[in-house]
């Protein structure tokens, strides 16, 4: 549960106590947290008097909700029709290989979150992966590797992303 | 620059703020405009900028920068050559701009007055330098209406737009147009849904004007989600404007006060060039209440989609606007008589919305003299895959895709020979080389057995193999369906077991005639747009590559040997140096030869896993 409970109180009210925007809502909490905390589903449900299965529902039906914690890094590999045309479907195989991870999972060490997207929509690059929404266009299994490769560990990430905030 | 007061209380305040922006001197002005569209930011366009922008410091500490200006606008097209700069007055076309190109650039053209020849266009043709983006062939044969702003103004300056004319068509339409009048102008043009569905805008329009009930609701679909196509992020991220401009119009025909943009979460530039845009007209007092002192009040809100795919399909985008998982409804109540929240609610593709200024401005006529019978106007595509000039480009309607391919595209990559261009995004079909010379219209392209869809173009060669593009497509809309009617939920899995079995060499015969029938339940019983169109993919490629299915399922083999197992590699003698560099990574030892002597593999030992033709550095080993 997120330590400072107004959260659920501010996103709610950011839109009028609105059930139909939930998912803005759903949206904006997992903005703040990195995924959905199970405590925070169950207050933002009882706030507005909803089940928590509907909640389920929606952080279930569209992939871009996320149920656990996210790694210290976000690394998207673009899977749509060019980049597959293109030997994505290599890359992501190589990247679940070198680093014991699976596509929409986090590697053990918290290192990063490898999701396959379907479309980034920056077909002219392809194949793309994008890290931390940085994009590197037409990506190799062995550059792929090597970007990943050179991802700071995850504490130093976190560090950064404090240092970020404060600022 | 001119400053906008706060809100203008009538449309005679705004004509002559827009009268003052539009009659502005530009003489002397020089300017730098900058694509910072996805693909040029990827090449380091931000980068860029800020060293123009250093640039232009510089030389007004020395008293030479005058009137100069650098302006990041949105794509302009050619994503192949990011990133691209473009200067102003003379229009100087320079790509693939690297950071060290900048103080050159910037000495030379935009204070000298001279080109830079290292940076310009070259035509691969007739080898000639290029100067100005309308003597390069991909721009030359294009028709830019709706992308006609795009890499002219900064999208998240309002200014921009109106200067260039934006909200002029809004103003037209309030001040000497009713409702039914705008109705009518739109129907003269022709106007077609630009998302895929290609139903007369002016039709759904007057249904949901008559519809009884309110509050209605229009909504902006920018829930691109077909991969391979990237239009309306375009759009989104380059004029969002002309997206707004034109849902005010609509709003103000069919007589809605609220708006809606739902945008793909995946596009979070689109996302943040169209809040700014919208706060920006809601403080000068073109969106909210009261329009420019009218009686006419309509806002807009935006909200990001959840990365579901399914959710392009209206009913289904409907219901997430309503906070629920996106799941389509049968739609024999249709939305305009009840949509959102049980409302009548109209829904356009953002292309199409950003169509409707050009129309109110110009005249449906003007529109429906360009394209063919029943398909007006231009459309926008995302020309990509093995094409040797990727991009953005718009084309009237009734353009053959051969032109569209060899003349904009540039033709194929890397000497390649052509197979398919695959159009309608997943849900559409592979048209082979032997109906090139069809023509871009809503009808030609479903009777060829595939759709127009939203606009990708996705070119594919001799090195794809057709069987697994149907597999990848059967694949991708399973993943998507949301699993409501059975028709889609079961039998795309069952299309997909059938594809994968094929590919892997465990085709049986039948196998075809079992995809053609599943193919026809599911056009016949499913429940929305995905399900019923998700075996165009099957059928479109048993239909023009039947010998490839036959090849993978009789002879086990691969025609365009990328399916593994079904064909071998084998070294080339000649070519092999003996390196060994094969040898060393193979991982079941497959592999003999002596040290500078050519290397053979053991065809019985091979597992066919590719590493040696990954890694031979003399590409000896080859694919048979």
């Amino acid at each position: 549960m997120n330590q400072d409970s107004s959260l659920i109180e501010q996103i709610v009210e950011r839109y009028d106590t609105d059930v139909g925007m939930l998912i803005p809502m759903m949206q904006d909490l997992q903005a703040e947290c990195g995924y959905l905390p199970p405590d925070d589903l169950r207050a933002l449900a009882k706030r507005l008097n909803v089940p928590l299965m509907r909640l389920y529902a929606v952080a279930t039906f569209y992939a871009s909700f996320r149920l656990a914690p996210k790694g210290a890094h976000e690394v998207s590999l673009c899977m749509g029709t060019v980049c597959y045309l293109k030997g994505s479907a290599g890359i992501s195989q190589a990247i679940c290989k070198e680093f014991k991870v699976a596509p929409s999972g986090t590697t053990a060490d918290r290192l990063f979150t490898f999701t396959a997207v379907n479309c980034v929509g920056a077909c002219a690059l392809a194949p793309v992966m994008v890290v931390d929404g940085k994009y590197y266009d037409g990506v190799t299994s062995e550059s792929a590797l090597e970007i990943l490769q050179g991802l700071g560990p995850a504490e130093q990430a976190a560090q950064a992303d404090a240092k970020e905030a404060a600022e | 620059m001119i400053d906008a007061p706060a809100r203008f209380a009538s449309i005679t305040d705004f004509e002559g703020f827009a009268r003052s922006l539009r009659s502005q001197d530009r003489t002397g002005t020089r300017s730098v405009r900058l694509c910072m569209g996805t693909g040029c930011q990827a090449k380091g366009a931000a980068r860029l900028y800020e060293l123009f922008e250093e640039a232009i410091e510089s030389a007004s500490g020395r008293g030479q920068a005058g009137n100069i200006e650098v302006k990041p606008t949105g794509c302009h097209g050619l994503c192949q050559r990011s990133p691209i700069v473009v200067v102003e007055p003379a229009g100087i076309f320079y790509q693939q701009v690297e950071e060290p190109d900048v103080a050159e650039i910037f000495r030379e053209t935009v204070l000298g007055g001279r080109v830079v020849p290292r940076l310009l266009y070259q035509d691969p043709e007739s080898g000639r330098k290029l100067e100005a983006a309308e003597e390069i062939p991909f721009y030359k044969v294009q028709q830019r209406i709706v992308l006609s702003q795009n890499g002219r103004i900064d999208p998240t300056k309002i200014t921009d737009y109106i200067a260039e004319g934006g909200y002029s068509a809004l103003v037209k339409a309030l001040t000497s147009m009713t409702p039914e009048e705008v109705i009518a102008e739109v129907e003269v043009a022709g106007l077609r849904g630009r998302g895929g569905g290609g139903f007369p805008t002016a039709r759904k329009w007057r249904s949901c004007r008559s519809a009884a009930g309110g509050p209605k609701y229009v909504i902006g679909n920018g829930d691109e989600g077909d991969p391979g196509a990237y239009m309306d992020r375009s759009l989104m991220e380059g004029n969002p404007h002309s997206v707004i401009e034109g849902m005010l119009i609509g709003a103000y025909a069919i007589g809605s006060e609220k708006g809606y943009i739902y945008v793909r979460n995946e596009y979070p530039l689109a996302v943040k060039y169209l809040r700014t845009a919208i706060s920006q007209a809601q403080e000068i007092g073109l969106l909210s209440e009261n329009i420019l002192g009218t009686s006419f009040s309509f806002d807009i809100q935006i909200n990001r989609g959840g990365g579901a795919f399914v959710c392009g399909e209206s009913t289904a985008l409907m219901a997430s606007l309503e906070g629920r998982p996106g799941e389509p409804r049968a739609k024999y109540v249709h939305t305009v008589e009840s949509g959102l929240w049980g409302k009548p609610t109209n829904l356009n593709n953002v292309e199409t919305w950003a169509n409707v200024p050009h129309i109110i401005n110009r005249g449906g006529k003007w529109l429906a003299g360009i394209g063919t019978e029943k398909s007006k106007g231009t459309k926008v595509f995302s020309l990509v895959g093995k094409i040797a000039n990727s991009g953005l480009v718009e084309v009237p309607m009734g353009i053959t895709l051969r032109r569209i391919i060899y003349e904009i595209g540039g033709g194929m990559r890397d000497g390649k020979k052509f197979k398919a261009v695959q159009t309608g995004g997943p849900s559409g079909g592979c048209i082979p080389a032997e109906h090139l010379d069809a023509r871009v219209d809503y009808e030609e392209l479903t009777n060829l057995g595939s759709m127009m869809g939203s606009g990708g173009l996705i070119v594919m060669d001799e090195d794809t193999c057709m069987v697994n593009v149907a597999r990848y497509f059967t694949d991708f809309l399973l993943n998507e369906s949301c699993g409501k009617c059975t028709p889609c939920r079961e039998g795309l899995a069952q299309m997909r077991h059938i594809l994968q079995g094929i590919t892997k060499g465990d085709g049986q015969a039948g196998d075809v005639e079992k995809l053609q029938a599943l193919a026809e339940i599911l056009s016949g019983a499913a429940l929305c747009a995905l399900g019923t169109t998700a075996a165009n993919p099957v059928l479109s490629t048993i239909r023009y590559f039947r010998d490839e299915y036959d090849a993978h399922i009789l002879d086990r083999r691969c025609p365009a040997k990328e399916c593994r197992g079904l064909f071998i590699y084998q070294i080339d003698a000649e070519a092999c140096k003996g390196c060994g560099i094969c040898l060393k990574n193979c991982p079941v030892d497959a592999i003999m030869g002596e040290r500078k002597a050519p290397h053979v593999i053991d065809q019985q030992k091979c597992t066919r896993c590719g590493t040696c033709w990954e890694k031979c550095p003399f590409t000896a080993v080859r694919k048979v």
